[in-house]
Formats: C-alpha cells, sequence, structure tokens
C-alpha cells in the first residue's frame, strides 16, 4: 500500500511526534533538563495536532465545519491556560485528579462518537473491542477522577466508605462490563449493550474509589494516570492511530510505576492495589479503637520552649506531610531553616514517597518555597542519619512516622517503611490537634519521652519558631 | 485476528517498554511534574476528537466531538504550562531567588 504525499507528510509528523514525546519525558529524568524536555513535548503535540487537521481535511476529507472545533479550541486553551497560571501549588493533587477526568472525558466521547457514526453490524472484531474497552476505561477514568476530586477537595467523606458485598459486587460489575463487551464482538451491531458499557463504566468509577481512604489517594491517582493512558491507546488500536498507542501506553504506564512505587512505599501488595480494595477493612477498627486512648499521655510543650530545643540544634532534619500543605506552611518551613542555617545549624528535609496526597507533592511545595532541591533527601538515602541528628521537625506528618509501622503487627500501616524521626535526639511534632491522622491510626511516636508536640497551626508556630530564633 | 491488530500490539508493547525504561529514571523529586506532564501528553486524545467535532456528522456527535476537544485542550494547554511553572521552582543550592 502506498501512501499519498500528503499522507506520507502526515505520518512523519505523527512519527515525529511520538519521538519527541519520549524524547521529552526522557529529559524530564533531570531537573537539569526537565524544561527542555517540556518544550520537545509541546513541539511534539503541535505536530500531532497539525497532522490530524491535514490528514482530516486533504486525505480524507472527514473534517468539512470549523466552528465547533475553532470555539471548542480557543475555549479550551483559555480554560487550560487559567488552570495553568493560577492553580496554587497545594492544590496540585486536585488538578491532577481533575486532569484525569478530563482527560478520561474526551477518550469516552471520542469513543461514543465512533460507534454513534461507524458502529453496527459491519464494524471489525478490533474496532469494536478497542471502542468498547476505551469508552468503558474512559468512563471509569473520569467519575473515579471525579470521585478523587472530591475526596481531596473535602466535597466527599476522606475517609472509605464500605458496606458488606463490596468486592463481591465491584467484581460482578467488571465481569459484567467485560462480558457486554464480548457480546459486542460477537453483535457488533447491539447498540444497547454498548451504551451499557459506557453506563457501567461511569458507574464503576464511583464504585471503585468509594472505598479508598484520603491517606491511600496517591495510589488512586496514579492507577486513574494509568487507566487514562490505557484508554487512550484503547483509541489508537479503534482508530488505527500509532501515535495515539504510544502516547496511551506511555501514559499508561507511567502511572502503573508510579502506582507500583507508591504501594511498594506503603508495603501494600501489587494486586491489592489493582484491584482497589485496599484502606477498607483494618481502618475502620483503628479508627473505633482510636477512641480511648491509653497509656502516657504525649508531652506537649509550648512553643517557647520547642524554640528553646531548636537554638540548641547543631543539625535538624525536617520531616514535611499533608499537614505542611493544608496549612501552606512551606515558605514558613523555608524562613525557619535560614534562621537556623544562619545560626550555623544544618538544615535537611526528609522526604516520604507518599508523604502528601500525590507523589512528589512536597518535593513541589519545597520547590515553591524555593529550597534547593539538593536539601530534600529520599526516605532510603537519610534514614540511618536520624540517629545523629538533634531534632527531626515534623511538620504535619504522621503515617509516615509512625513506629508502629516496624513493632505492632496488628497495625494496618504494619510494615510500611517509616522515616526514623523517633531515632532523633529530640523530635519535635507540629499538630493541629491531638486527634488521630486522617487514616485514623493511633501514633505512638507522640507518647515517647524524646517527642515534644507543639499543637496550633503549623504555619504561625513555625513563623513564632523563627520570630524566638531572630530575637 | 488482523495484521493492524499485531502491528497495534508491537507498536503498544514496544512503547511501553521504552516508556518504563524512561519513566523509571525519574528521581521522585521530579513525579508531580511527570504526572501533570504525561496528563499534558495525554491530550493526544485530540487526535480522534478533532475529526469527530469537524467531521460531517449529526448534531450529537458533533457536541459530543466538540466537548472532548474543550477536555483535551484544557488538559494539553494546562498540563504544558503547570509542568513547565513547576519545573521553574525547582532550583539546586545557590540558585537566585
Amino acid at each position: 500500500m502506498t501512501l499519498s504525499t500528503t499522507e506520507t507528510f502526515v505520518q512523519l509528523l505523527y512519527l515525529a511526534a511520538s519521538i519527541l514525546f519520549i524524547l521529552g519525558l526522557r529529559d524530564l529524568g533531570d531537573a537539569q533538563t526537565a524544561r527542555r524536555g517540556v518544550l520537545l513535548a509541546e513541539v511534539g503535540m503541535v505536530a500531532a495536532v497539525a497532522g490530524t487537521l491535514l490528514y482530516g481535511v486533504a486525505v480524507t476529507g472527514v473534517i468539512v465545519r470549523w466552528e465547533w472545533i475553532l470555539v471548542a479550541l480557543l475555549i479550551g486553551s483559555a480554560i487550560g491556560t487559567g488552570m495553568g497560571l493560577w492553580i496554587p501549588m497545594t492544590k496540585m493533587p486536585e488538578r491532577i485528579a481533575l486532569s484525569h477526568a478530563f482527560g478520561g472525558l474526551a477518550v469516552g466521547l471520542v469513543g461514543v462518537v465512533e460507534y454513534l457514526e461507524h458502529g453496527g453490524p459491519k464494524m471489525s472484531t478490533l474496532q469494536v473491542t478497542a471502542t468498547g474497552l476505551e469508552v468503558a476505561l474512559g468512563a471509569l477514568t473520569f467519575t473515579g477522577s471525579l470521585m478523587a476530586f472530591g475526596k481531596l477537595q473535602g466535597f466527599i467523606t476522606g475517609r472509605p466508605v464500605t458496606y458488606p458485598g463490596q468486592n463481591a459486587s465491584n467484581g460482578l460489575l467488571i465481569a459484567g462490563t467485560l462480558g457486554l463487551i464480548g457480546l459486542l464482538v460477537y453483535q457488533p451491531g447491539a447498540a444497547w449493550a454498548f451504551y451499557a458499557v459506557a453506563a457501567l463504566g461511569v458507574l464503576l468509577g464511583v464504585l471503585l474509589v468509594l472505598p479508598i481512604g484520603g491517606a491511600d489517594m496517591p495510589v488512586v491517582i496514579c492507577l486513574l494516570n494509568s487507566y487514562a493512558g490505557l484508554a487512550a491507546a484503547a483509541t489508537g488500536f479503534a482508530l488505527g492511530n500509532n501515535v495515539l498507542i504510544i502516547c496511551g501506553a506511555l501514559d499508561g504506564f507511567s502511572g502503573f510505576i508510579l502506582g507500583m512505587m507508591m504501594s511498594k512505599a506503603m508495603n501494600r501488595s501489587f494486586t491489592n492495589v489493582l484491584f482497589g480494595a485496599f484502606g477498607a477493612e483494618p481502618e475502620g477498627k483503628a479508627v473505633a479503637a482510636g477512641a480511648a486512648p491509653t497509656g502516657p499521655a504525649p508531652n506537649v510543650g509550648s512553643v517557647e520552649e520547642a524554640a528553646e530545643v531548636l537554638r540548641a540544634a547543631r543539625s535538624v532534619i525536617v520531616v514535611p506531610g499533608y499537614g505542611m500543605a493544608v496549612s501552606q506552611a512551606q515558605h514558613a518551613v523555608r524562613d525557619l531553616a535560614n534562621a537556623l542555617q544562619s545560626q550555623g545549624c544544618d538544615v535537611r528535609y526528609a522526604i516520604h514517597p507518599v508523604a502528601g496526597r500525590m507523589p512528589g507533592h512536597m518535593n513541589v511545595l519545597l520547590a515553591e518555597a524555593n529550597v534547593p532541591y539538593d536539601q530534600l533527601f529520599d526516605l532510603e538515602v537519610i534514614n540511618d542519619d536520624f540517629g545523629a541528628t538533634d531534632v527531626a521537625l515534623v511538620v504535619g506528618a504522621n503515617d509516615v512516622v509512625n513506629p508502629a509501622a516496624r513493632s505492632n503487627p496488628s497495625s494496618p500501616i504494619y510494615g510500611m517503611p517509616i522515616l526514623a524521626a523517633d531515632s532523633a535526639k529530640t523530635c519535635l511534632v507540629l499538630k493541629r490537634s491531638l486527634n488521630p491522622g486522617f487514616a485514623g491510626i493511633e501514633n505512638e511516636l507522640f507518647v515517647r519521652s524524646n517527642t515534644m508536640m507543639v499543637l496550633g497551626d503549623a504555619k504561625k508556630t513555625i513563623s513564632q519558631f523563627t520570630a524566638a530564633l531572630k530575637e | 485476528m488482523s495484521l493492524t491488530l499485531i502491528f497495534g500490539l508491537y507498536v503498544f508493547f514496544l512503547a511501553a517498554f521504552t516508556g518504563y525504561q524512561v519513566i523509571s529514571k525519574v528521581p521522585h523529586l521530579l513525579h508531580t511534574p511527570l504526572m501533570a506532564f504525561t496528563n499534558a501528553i495525554s491530550g493526544i486524545s485530540l487526535v480522534g476528537s478533532l475529526l469527530a467535532a469537524g467531521g460531517h456528522y449529526g448534531t450529537l456527535s458533533t457536541v459530543l466531538g466538540a466537548v472532548a476537544v474543550l477536555a483535551a485542550t484544557i488538559n494539553v494547554v494546562g498540563g504544558f504550562l503547570i509542568t513547565d511553572r513547576m519545573l521553574r521552582m525547582f532550583k539546586k543550592k545557590g540558585g537566585t531567588r
């Protein structure tokens, strides 16, 4: 099959786009080259869009009107620019969840149009299977991501919502969806089955995210990223378009890899993650048990006492958590670090892979506050240094420093690698109140003899530390 | 199985493998920008939605296609802008404030 000159050009544009996307991803592997990577991918995207328009106009003649395209492109660019420029860094998990929803929606709708216009008894097996998967995954990603967004924003409770038979009924729904896609292979004209697949996808997105707690959001967001990519890849199979398949595979695998890293960092098995069954059972019990704290009371210190500890410190490791994002304390943390450094104290940051609500959340917040990234250390690099450190300053982190993960086999987080903040000479814990954290798990770090808790808004407390140090 | 499917699977798995190699080298530091970046390139579904929105189809298909173009464009434009905005903030020690 020989292509016309124009079509050859279109296909070469797609090839160039694919190569640019991969090179862009490679450049993203290093903070020094990452911005160049974004530029490469942008050029790739322009090439792909130009190729598509050329294809639609000059090769197939499918594109006959422009008004809808132009209006959608203009409004989309305006909204995208607004979101891109003004969303605060603390809201990044919400914005990522929302954009997965948009991605799922776009892919799902393309699938529906595909079936509306080209569906019917003559659709090939490949096309109908791919379109079915595309619509199911797209719909699932759409509602699932909206649910994740709702949970992050607080519209929906962050606690896991569970009911008896949840996994069994979800399993049945998944089986039903796959069964209907199977039916479509034999009867591509069965429109009811196609729309039932879309409806089941919408329902599954809601039901699969419902039982997942707020602290497990990093894994969920990665998985939704992966689903969005796989849906795009399915579109590529349906349309016979390689650049879609390639991008879908890259996106799908990126989410998959990040999800795997996150689940490893939480000591959850990967099957557990894939079937979304986590965060459900143990936490309910933990919440109930958390009602009556037993044992020694936490040692609550005043701001002045804590500032004295910091004044005497020669080395400090800051352990940021979601609480830092909530109280937007990253700039205050940076100011405190400056004050400490000017008195000759060594300041570093220990970043747990699942601190915050998405992969890399803490890194971005600290970067926003101008903390140089060579002061940020991953768990495995810095963990052995806590023992020789004067002060571990825990800012709104909870589960990632809970020693129960090491010592208490009945704890829901048992086995999760944690930051050894408890082995520092003094552990200063900044926390809003003495209530258990988001996951509802008691933290025995708070009652250790070398721990001092300072209650209140983290940002305010840290600013007071800084003021005290400068006196 | 059609030859198209076989070719498609080749492309998919080779891309997945390449992606795996490249993405596992991205440090923890840059994982949030990585997600924003893949969000942006997932807007490649424009390749499908532009044809749906501009096609000689019925009103329903056109409207659905236009919504798909809208959603994908938000991701492309917003995703690239936000990735770059984040990456601009990452500085080594000695970097200017």
